[in-house]
């Protein structure tokens, strides 16, 4: 079964693979490339900048979002910072210990190859981000500065003030805003795309549906870059931006791409508590809070307990009755330690009665001794907007109280299945950014994920696609009349006909909703067999529900938010199965994948290296088959492969 | 907290629009604004009646989606806040709250509270940007950048194009957006080659698109919810200026 996939990753030592395989890949020429034609769907941090380098090469790009413009996508909303492995500290970092550092943050359920390319690249990211305009935050003597970040002990963190991601993902969009000027780059905005179009096992091209107008398209192209982001939308509240959904990468499931992972999702372990019943989304507070934050709870239920009645306000409770459970847990890395541990160790205060608000779902991060060290003006500088941001929201002044926080739904290690060169398993379709799996096994470091798509978009992708299109040399763009893209827009107005014909009266948010408690119950922090199990069932209710209640009023040829709801929740429905069957298949705890199960005696992840040192890769079997599973197994041939202790 | 909700539907570019009533009760004052229009269209849906169409998407005041004009301004009665950053303690209970799309020549309604802003992406294609190609670029310490000068090209960088500062304008310029960006590139040292050129291209792109002129009357800055400020809009009429000069020279 393992011998379907070839991760195809090159020989050679582990510090040299990259350069040699380079040195390999097929390049084309400068007077061909003008007829290459290449979709991106896509326009956060991956795909802007995959697009942008492609232009530049001289390749025709159509790049599809959804938002208004490409600079609403969600890596916009990035806070805390972009890792590198520049040393600019002399704190003995380099790109061999960022790539431990990230593998082990993995908990070794990352490919040893991909991760040691993505630390390799990571310097040349920072150099072209700043020659992009990027305002990175500086010293007094006008060098850039650095903050740390959960997982590692050494301070290699860029940032631009608490807007890192907006501050890239504008040196992004105006690098692809000048490929457009230039004509190479063409931008189809308020576009989603709804099928990928396969011909003969090769991707060539996709359907869209105007979000305007209605109306359904079709663009073929020689290959397709998919860089349409994560799936934590699944579970309704979530870290991410509302429109952040899995229907493109769930669509090219059913057409072939294995999924790899899907089980593999980030809590973290910073945000603001859920306050209300309508509430839409959630807040995070960035992990660089955890640098001068510290992580509390009461020691005494009975405290907790007057906390949770409002009958006692954090500064009334004298030090000595404070439990830093974090910095008694973990002495070498205590608030530091990574997002997983950081969540679950929130989850197990709060079980045993110890929260700090009116549900009891809170723990306190505290800035009492940091304003006190190192002033209130310093503590402004480097987190001033996200105090305000919190302010907002809570109506409480973090200068005065601790902030109250708990973990949240963030982001999705999981994704399409790609090899070395970053290729799915259908010939022609690539998928970057937090939309494949590659990089960060079972849990993802702070800071990594944008450190990732850039990567991905700006300095592996240029090369690797390439390679492909240089078999394709003087091939014609299949006709719009193709049987395959006739089929594939049919198929799409159908399925968009049935929604409308559903004719309920529930709305999508409901239903989405109820999704949402299910896999945050049964598929979040702590998992378990029979919880897992059960899941099934109340996924197949919702489906059923979905395809009776739904309500969608108006028409589908105009702008119709209801429709486009219903048809992101109806792909995170069949998603959902897939996460659980995953998390049910794999019988080990390894990062943020925690089955009660498999734990230490102290109540930590226990990993099963023997049965579980794979990627487990979904291949879609039709309507109501079981998905098939197939493994890669992993191997470290560099690096040796321990408990993953932070104590 | 219960409001009556008074809403401008308009279903498509060109048809004709009008404001609707609508009654919400049961709200939170911790629900923020957008979520309770969240709460009118679920109820609309039980109704079997349209939504109400609005942009929107990060809702933590960053990603520039949203932006309604609420009871006369532009992201609502606060100051330094988005639309999406607008809680319902901020109203008072029982009040009448109007709800319009932001209006200017160069943002066309899409439909009810969406409009087009298309044209914004047009002036930054016209050079916002700094012209390296990947793989170009020199170790990333070799210019020094002050410390000073960083944080000022940030606070200019912060803009979302939300179009608020358009929405205010009685002129409908776009001064403050393009602004922003011109300054944060100008002040760095790696956008200075360019600055004047993108100065003129895109203030020019800005005339074509239909946006009015400015003429200092500071409203943007005022509406605009990352306190951008008209100083950089005097930045951008030096390196406009510069520019001309230059141009009259060669
Ligand atoms: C609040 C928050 C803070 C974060 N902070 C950090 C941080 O400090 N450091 C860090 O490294 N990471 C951080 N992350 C994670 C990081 O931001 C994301 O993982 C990363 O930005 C994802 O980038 P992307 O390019 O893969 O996708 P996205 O930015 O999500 O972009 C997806 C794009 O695809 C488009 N799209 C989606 N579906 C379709 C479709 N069907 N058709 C057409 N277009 C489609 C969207 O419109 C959008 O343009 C944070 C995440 C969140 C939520
Ligand atoms: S300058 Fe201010 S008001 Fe204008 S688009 Fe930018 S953020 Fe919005
Ligand atoms: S929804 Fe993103 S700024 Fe308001």
């Amino acid at each position: 079964m393992a011998g379907i996939l070839n991760a195809k990753i090159p020989e050679g030592p582990l510090d040299q693979k990259w350069t040699l395989h380079k040195e390999n890949l097929k390049t084309v020429s400068p007077a061909n490339r003008s007829r290459m034609h290449i979709i991106v769907v896509g326009t956060g941090l991956a795909g802007a900048s995959a697009a942008a380098a492609l232009g530049e090469q001289g390749y025709r790009v159509n790049v599809f979002c959804m938002g208004d413009s490409p600079r609403r996508a969600h890596s916009v909303s990035a806070q805390g910072g972009i890792n590198a492995a520049k040393n600019y500290r002399n704190d003995n970092d380099s790109v061999q210990r960022l790539f431990m550092d990230t593998l082990k943050g993995g908990d070794f359920r990352s490919r040893e190859a991909n991760v040691f390319r993505l630390a390799e690249v990571s310097n040349a990211i920072i150099d072209h981000c700043v020659a992009l305009g990027v305002p990175f935050a500086r010293d007094y003597a006008g060098y850039l500065d650095n903050r740390s970040f959960g997982g590692s002990q050494v301070s290699r963190t860029f940032y631009a003030r608490g807007q890192t991601g907006q501050q890239l993902l504008l040196a992004a969009y105006g690098a692809l805003n000048r490929q457009v000027a230039l004509g190479n780059v063409t931008v189809h905005c308020r576009h989603q795309m709804m099928d990928l179009v396969v011909i003969e096992g090769q991707a060539k091209g996709i359907i869209t549906r105007d979000m305007v107008t209605g109306r359904i398209e079709k663009y073929p192209a020689h290959a397709v870059v998919l860089a349409t982001g994560g799936y934590s939308n699944v579970y309704f509240l979530s870290t991410n931006g509302m429109s952040s959904n899995a229907s493109a990468l769930v669509q090219c499931w059913k057409n072939g791409a294995f999924f790899a992972n899907p089980g593999f999702v980030q809590i973290h372990p910073t945000c603001i508590p859920v306050h209300g019943t309508h509430q839409s989304k959630l807040t995070l507070m960035s992990e660089s809070l955890r640098n001068d934050g510290r992580i509390w709870v009461p020691k005494d239920k009975s405290l907790a307990k007057r906390l949770q009645e409002g009958s006692l306000k954090p500064s009334d409770i004298p030090e000595d009755e404070r439990d830093y459970y974090l910095e008694r847990r973990y002495p070498a890395y205590g608030n530091l330690v990574p997002r997983d541990v950081a969540s679950r160790a929130a989850k197990e205060r709060c079980d045993a009665g110890l929260g700090v608000n009116k549900t009891g779902k809170a723990v306190f991060l505290d800035f009492e001794k940091a304003l006190e060290t190192k002033g209130r003006e310093m503590i402004e500088r480097k987190y001033g907007n996200l105090f305000q941001m919190y302010e907002k929201i809570t109506d409480e002044n973090p200068y005065k109280e601790p902030m109250q926080i708990f973990p949240a739904m963030h982001y999705t290690m999981g994704g399409l299945w790609v090899d070395y060169n970053l290729m799915t398993t259908i010939k022609g379709l690539f998928a970057i950014g937090e939309a494949n799996f590659s990089d960060h096994g079972a849990n993802r470091l702070g800071a990594s994920a944008l450190m990732q798509g850039l990567a991905d978009g700006f300095f592996i992708l240029p090369y690797t696609l390439p390679d492909y299109l240089s078999t394709k040399i003087g091939e014609l763009l299949p006709e719009m009349a193709h049987p395959a893209f006739v089929q594939a827009s049919e198929k799409v107005k159908q399925r968009i006909r049935n929604l409308m014909e559903i004719r309920g009266r529930t709305p999508v948010d409901d239903l989405h909703r109820q999704l949402g408690q299910l896999m945050w119950e049964h598929a979040g922090i702590i998992r378990s067999a029979q919880g897992l199990t059960e899941t099934f069932d109340g996924l197949e209710v919702l489906r059923e529900r979905f395809g009776k209640e739904t309500g969608i009023p108006g028409s589908d040829k105009t702008v119709n938010q209801e429709l486009e709801k219903a048809l992101h929740l109806e792909d995170f429905l069949l998603l959902a199965g897939l996460m659980v069957r995953d998390a049910l298949h794999r019988k080990e705890s390894c990062g943020g994948h925690f089955r009660v199960e498999s734990q230490t005696k102290d109540g930590e992840t226990l990993r099963n290296d023997k049965e579980f040192q794979y990627v487990a890769a979904w291949e879609y079997k039709g309507p109501g088959s079981e998905p098939e599973l197939h493994k890669e197994p992993l191997e470290f041939r560099y690096i040796h492969v321990t408990e993953r202790k932070y104590k | 907290m219960h409001f009556t909700l008074k809403i401008w539907r308009q279903a498509a570019p060109r048809a004709k629009g009008c404001f609707e009533h609508y009654a919400i009760d049961q709200v939170d004052g911790d629900t923020s604004f957008l979520e309770m229009l969240d709460m009118l269209n679920n109820k609309l849906v039980k109704e079997n009646k349209e939504t109400i169409a609005f942009d929107h998407d990060c809702r933590e005041g960053i990603c520039g989606a949203c932006g309604l004009y609420i009871n006369g301004r532009p992201h609502g009665p606060d100051d330094g806040i988005t639309t999406c950053q607008l809680y319902m303690r901020r109203f008072r209970d029982g009040s009448e709250i109007t709800v319009e799309p932001f209006r200017s020549k160069a943002f066309p309604v899409i439909k009810d509270l969406m409009v087009n802003r298309n044209a914004f992406d047009k002036i930054l294609q016209a050079g916002g940007f700094v012209s390296v190609n990947t793989g170009s670029a020199p170790e990333a310490h070799t210019t020094l950048v002050s410390r000073e000068k960083a944080e000022e090209s940030m606070d200019a960088s912060s803009c979302i194009g939300c179009g608020a500062c358009v929405a205010s304008c009685k002129n409908g310029s776009a001064m403050l957006f393009v602004a922003s960006r011109v300054s944060a590139l100008s002040l760095l040292p790696q956008g200075k080659p360019e600055a004047s050129r993108r100065a003129r291209a895109m203030v020019l792109k800005m005339d074509e698109l239909g946006f009015g002129s400015c003429t200092n009357i500071g409203t943007c800055q005022m509406e605009c919810p990352k306190k951008i400020t008209v100083a950089h809009i005097a930045r951008l009429n030096r390196e406009f200026l510069y520019c001309k000069h230059s141009d009259l020279q060669e």
